[in-house]
C-alpha cells in the first residue's frame, strides 16, 4: 500500500486535477519554483507550466479578486494563501464578491473557486502563523467551508472542492503536513457536506475537525481503559455541516464534546451546541462541552500549550460530561 | 534573473573597493564615522549569532539580514531621538542602530512575546511586524498625528521590495502624500521575497513609483552606509521641514536564506549569492575609513572583540530566557478582561 504524508496527498490532487482538467489553474505567493513554503505544490509548474501554476506578487486582495474575474472567464481558480494570518487582507474580496457572486447574478455566474489555506496552530509559528480563521468563512454565506484531518481524506476533499461549483474555502491543517497514511487516493470517497466516524462509543461524542481529531482519537485511547468509550467524529466540512451524523451522535450518546483550536466565542463549538440543542434536545443527559482555544490572541510559542486544547483536556471535559 | 549589477541612477559615494566617489562629506564627524562600522560589525555578529542560536533550538524561526547592515544601520543613524520607527520583521540591525534592548528584541524569536518584548513608545520602535507592508499604514497614521500635534518629529517605515505589492503600501504613499506627512518609506529592495525574484514583483523600479504618489522617489546603494545615511538624513530633513514624504529603494542583497525555516538554493543561483559577497557593506566601508586614515586596524580588531563580548552577554540572557508567566496572555489581552474570558481561564487553570 503506499503511504502518503498530507502535503503528498494535496500535492497529488492539485496535479491530478491539473492533469483532468484543463481550464484549472493554481497560484499564489512562491507557489512557482519553490513549491510553496509547505511544498504542496511542489514540482506542479516544472510539470504543468508556468501560464498554470505561478507566483503572484504579495498581494492577497489581489489574488482573491483575480479568482472572482477568472471565474468569470470560465476558468477554475486554486488559490493559495500563504498561511491563515495573512487571509485577511483578502476577506473583503471574499466576503463582499467571491461569496455573493451567485446570488447577486441571480444564478446566472457560478464561482468555482477554491482558496487554500494553510492553519491552525501547534507548530511554534511565528505570530499570524498559527490563527483559526474559520468562524470568519463559515459566517460568511455562500462559501463552502471544509478541513481534512488526515492524508487520504485530504486529496478526496480537495478534488471534490475542486469540481464543486462553489466557492470553497480549504483550510489545511499545517501542523498535519506531515502526518502519514497508508492506502489510496481517490476523488469517489465521502461528499463535502458529509461527516465521518472515525472510532465508536457510546459514551460520549467528541466532535473535531482539522488537527484536533487527531487529539480527540488520543484522548478516546486514553479514556478506554476507564471504560468510557467516545465516539469520535471527523467533521471535515464546516459549510455545509452535517446536523444528522451530530443529531445521531447526540441520540446515540446523549453527550457531546466540541473540540477546536479556535477561541471559545462564536467558534464551531457554539453552532455545533446549538444544533444539537435543536435537534436532540431529550436525547441530551448534559449540556454540550466546549474545549477550545482561549478568547485571546494567538499566544508566542513557548505559551501555546496553553491556549490549544491537549489530550488532558479533552479527556476531562468527557470525564465531566459523563459524570454530569 | 534580474539584473543584480550597480546601477548608475543609485546614489553613491564609497565604490564597492572602498573608494571614494565625488564628495564623501556627508556630516559626520570622525567619531560617528567610527560608531557606523562599530554598530554593522555588532549587528553582523548578533545576526550570526542568532542563525546559530536557531539551528542550537533557543530560538524559533529566524530572518537573517547579513548583507543588508548598511541599508539599516546607514539609514536608522539618520533618525533623531524622537523620530519613530515602523520596522518589518528584519530589522534587527535597525533596532540596534536605535539603542532597542536586543535582548527584548529577541524575546520575538525567542517564542517567548509577540511583537518583541521591548516598549515601544520609549523606544521609538514600533513592535516588530510580520504581515507585509501593513507597518506603512502605521507610519503614515503617526506622521498624521506628529504633524497635527506639531512635534517637528518624523516616521520612517521599513519595507522589503515584496512589500510594495500590496494594497496597503498603495494606501500609505498616497495618504502620506495627500496629508503631506513627515514620512520616510524606505524600501530594502533585497531582489528576493521568499522564492519571488524583483522581476516577478514590479514591472518598474520601484523608487520610480514615488512620482504616481507625488513626492520623490531616490535609489541608493544599500551597501553603501554613508549614501544611505545621506539620502536618508536629506529626506528626514525634508519631512521635518513640512515638505512630505520621500520614497528611498536601498537596492541591497539577503545574502542568507529567507528565514532558518528556508532553503534559498531551491530558487537562486550560488553565483548570484557569490557576486554580492563581494559587494559586502561592512567590508567596503571598513575600506573606506582605513583608506581614508579615519581609523587603524587595531580599532576594527577592537570593534570586533567588543561585538563577542557583547553577542556572548545577549546569548547567556537570551537563553536564560523562559516562558512568561502563563496568566499574561490573559492579563494583557484587555484592559479590563471580560468576565467570560477570566471564568474560562480559572476552568482551565483549575482543572
Ligand atoms: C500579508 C502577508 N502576506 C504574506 C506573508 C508571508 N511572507 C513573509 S515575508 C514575505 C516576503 C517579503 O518580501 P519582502 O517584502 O521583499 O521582504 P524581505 O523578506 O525580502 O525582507 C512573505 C510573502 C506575510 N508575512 N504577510
Ligand atoms: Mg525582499
Amino acid at each position: 500500500m503506499p503511504e502518503f504524508t498530507m502535503a503528498a496527498a494535496l500535492n497529488a490532487a492539485l496535479a491530478d486535477a491539473l492533469e483532468e482538467d484543463p481550464r484549472t489553474l493554481v497560484f499564489g505567493e512562491d507557489v512557482g519554483e519553490l513549491g510553496g513554503v509547505f511544498r504542496v505544490t511542489d514540482g506542479l509548474q516544472r510539470r504543468f507550466g508556468r501560464e498554470r501554476v505561478f507566483n503572484t506578487p504579495i498581494a492577497e486582495a489581489g489574488i482573491a479578486g483575480l479568482c472572482v474575474g477568472l471565474a468569470l472567464t470560465g476558468w477554475r481558480p486554486i488559490a493559495e494563501i500563504q498561511f491563515d494570518g495573512f487571509s485577511y487582507p483578502a476577506l473583503d474580496q471574499v466576503i463582499s464578491h467571491l461569496a455573493k457572486y451567485r446570488m447577486r447574478t441571480r444564478g446566472r455566474v457560478s464561482m468555482p473557486v477554491v482558496i487554500r489555506i494553510p492553519s491552525f496552530g501547534g507548530i511554534r509559528g511565528k505570530e499570524h502563523h498559527g490563527e483559526s480563521p474559520e468562524t470568519y468563512f463559515v459566517h460568511t454565506a455562500g462559501l463552502k467551508v471544509v478541513v481534512p484531518s488526515s492524508p487520504l481524506d485530504a486529496y478526496t476533499l480537495l478534488r471534490k472542492a475542486i469540481t464543486d461549483p462553489d466557492p470553497v474555502v480549504f483550510l489545511e491543517p499545517k501542523s498535519r503536513y506531515w502526518a502519514k497514511e497508508e492506502g489510496e487516493l481517490t476523488s469517489d470517497g465521502l461528499p463535502i457536506g458529509r461527516a465521518r466516524v472515525l472510532r465508536n462509543g457510546d459514551a460520549c461524542a467528541l466532535v473535531a475537525y482539522g488537527a484536533m481529531v487527531a487529539r480527540c482519537l488520543e484522548a478516546a485511547e486514553k479514556l478506554a481503559p476507564e471504560g468510557v468509550e467516545c465516539r469520535v467524529i471527523d467533521l471535515r466540512s464546516l459549510v455545509p455541516l452535517d446536523v444528522e451524523a451530530l443529531a445521531d451522535a447526540a441520540r446515540e450518546t446523549g453527550r457531546v464534546a466540541v473540540v477546536h483550536e479556535a477561541p471559545q466565542t462564536l467558534g464551531m463549538a457554539a453552532e455545533i451546541a446549538a444544533r444539537v440543542m435543536e435537534v436532540a434536545f431529550d436525547h441530551l443527559e448534559a449540556p454540550v462541552a466546549r474545549v477550545t482555544g482561549l478568547d485571546v490572541p494567538y499566544p508566542p510559542a513557548s505559551l501555546e500549550h496553553r491556549f490549544l486544547p491537549s489530550v488532558e483536556r479533552i479527556a476531562a471535559a468527557v470525564r465531566r460530561v459523563v459524570d454530569y | 534573473m534580474r539584473d543584480t549589477g550597480p546601477s548608475d541612477d543609485m546614489v553613491r559615494h564609497v565604490a564597492p573597493d572602498g573608494t571614494a566617489v565625488g564628495d564623501v562629506d556627508v556630516g559626520l564627524d570622525e567619531g560617528d564615522l567610527r560608531e557606523l562600522l562599530r554598530l554593522m560589525v555588532r549587528a553582523r555578529r548578533l545576526d550570526r549569532e542568532c542563525m546559530a542560536l536557531q539551528r542550537q533550538g533557543e530560538l524559533t524561526v529566524y530572518p537573517p539580514f547579513e548583507g543588508q547592515e548598511a541599508a539599516q544601520v546607514g539609514s536608522a543613524f539618520a533618525l533623531g531621538p524622537s523620530d519613530f520607527v515602523f520596522p518589518s520583521f528584519r530589522e534587527l540591525a535597525a533596532a540596534i542602530a536605535r539603542g532597542v534592548d536586543v535582548v527584548e528584541y529577541l524575546q520575538y524569536h525567542r517564542g517567548t512575546w509577540h511583537g518583541g518584548a521591548y516598549d515601544p513608545i520609549a523606544a521609538r520602535f514600533a513592535p516588530i511586524c510580520v504581515p507585509v507592508a501593513t507597518q506603512i499604514v502605521h507610519a503614515v497614521g503617526w506622521a498624521l498625528g506628529a504633524k497635527l500635534d506639531g512635534i517637528g518629529a518624523c516616521a520612517l517605515a521599513y519595507f522589503g521590495d515584496g512589500a510594495t505589492s500590496e494594497g496597503d503600501f498603495h494606501e500609505a504613499a498616497n495618504m502620506a502624500a495627500v496629508f503631506r506627512v513627515p514620512v520616510v518609506l524606505f524600501c530594502q529592495n533585497n531582489g528576493w521575497a521568499i522564492s519571488v525574484p524583483l522581476s516577478e514583483q514590479t514591472a518598474v523600479p520601484i523608487a520610480r513609483r514615488a512620482g504616481g504618489y507625488g513626492f520623490p522617489g531616490v535609489r541608493v546603494d544599500g551597501n553603501d552606509v554613508l549614501a544611505v545615511y545621506a539620502v536618508t538624513r536629506a529626506a528626514v530633513e525634508r519631512a521635518r521641514a513640512g515638505e512630505g514624504p520621500t520614497l528611498i529603494e536601498a537596492i541591497t542583497y539577503r545574502i542568507g536564506p529567507h528565514t532558518t525555516a528556508d532553503d534559498a538554493t531551491r530558487y537562486r543561483a550560488p553565483e548570484e549569492v557569490e557576486r554580492w559577497r563581494r559587494l559586502d557593506p561592512i567590508e567596503r566601508y571598513r575600506r573606506f575609513l582605513l583608506g581614508a586614515g579615519i581609523v587603524g586596524e587595531e580599532f576594527v580588531a577592537a570593534c570586533e572583540a567588543e561585538a563577542e563580548a557583547w553577542v556572548a552577554e545577549v546569548r547567556t540572557a537570551v537563553t536564560a530566557l523562559g516562558p512568561p508567566p502563563e496568566d499574561e496572555m490573559v492579563a494583557f489581552a484587555f484592559a479590563e478582561p471580560p468576565t467570560t474570558l477570566t471564568r474560562e481561564w480559572r476552568e482551565r487553570t483549575d482543572a
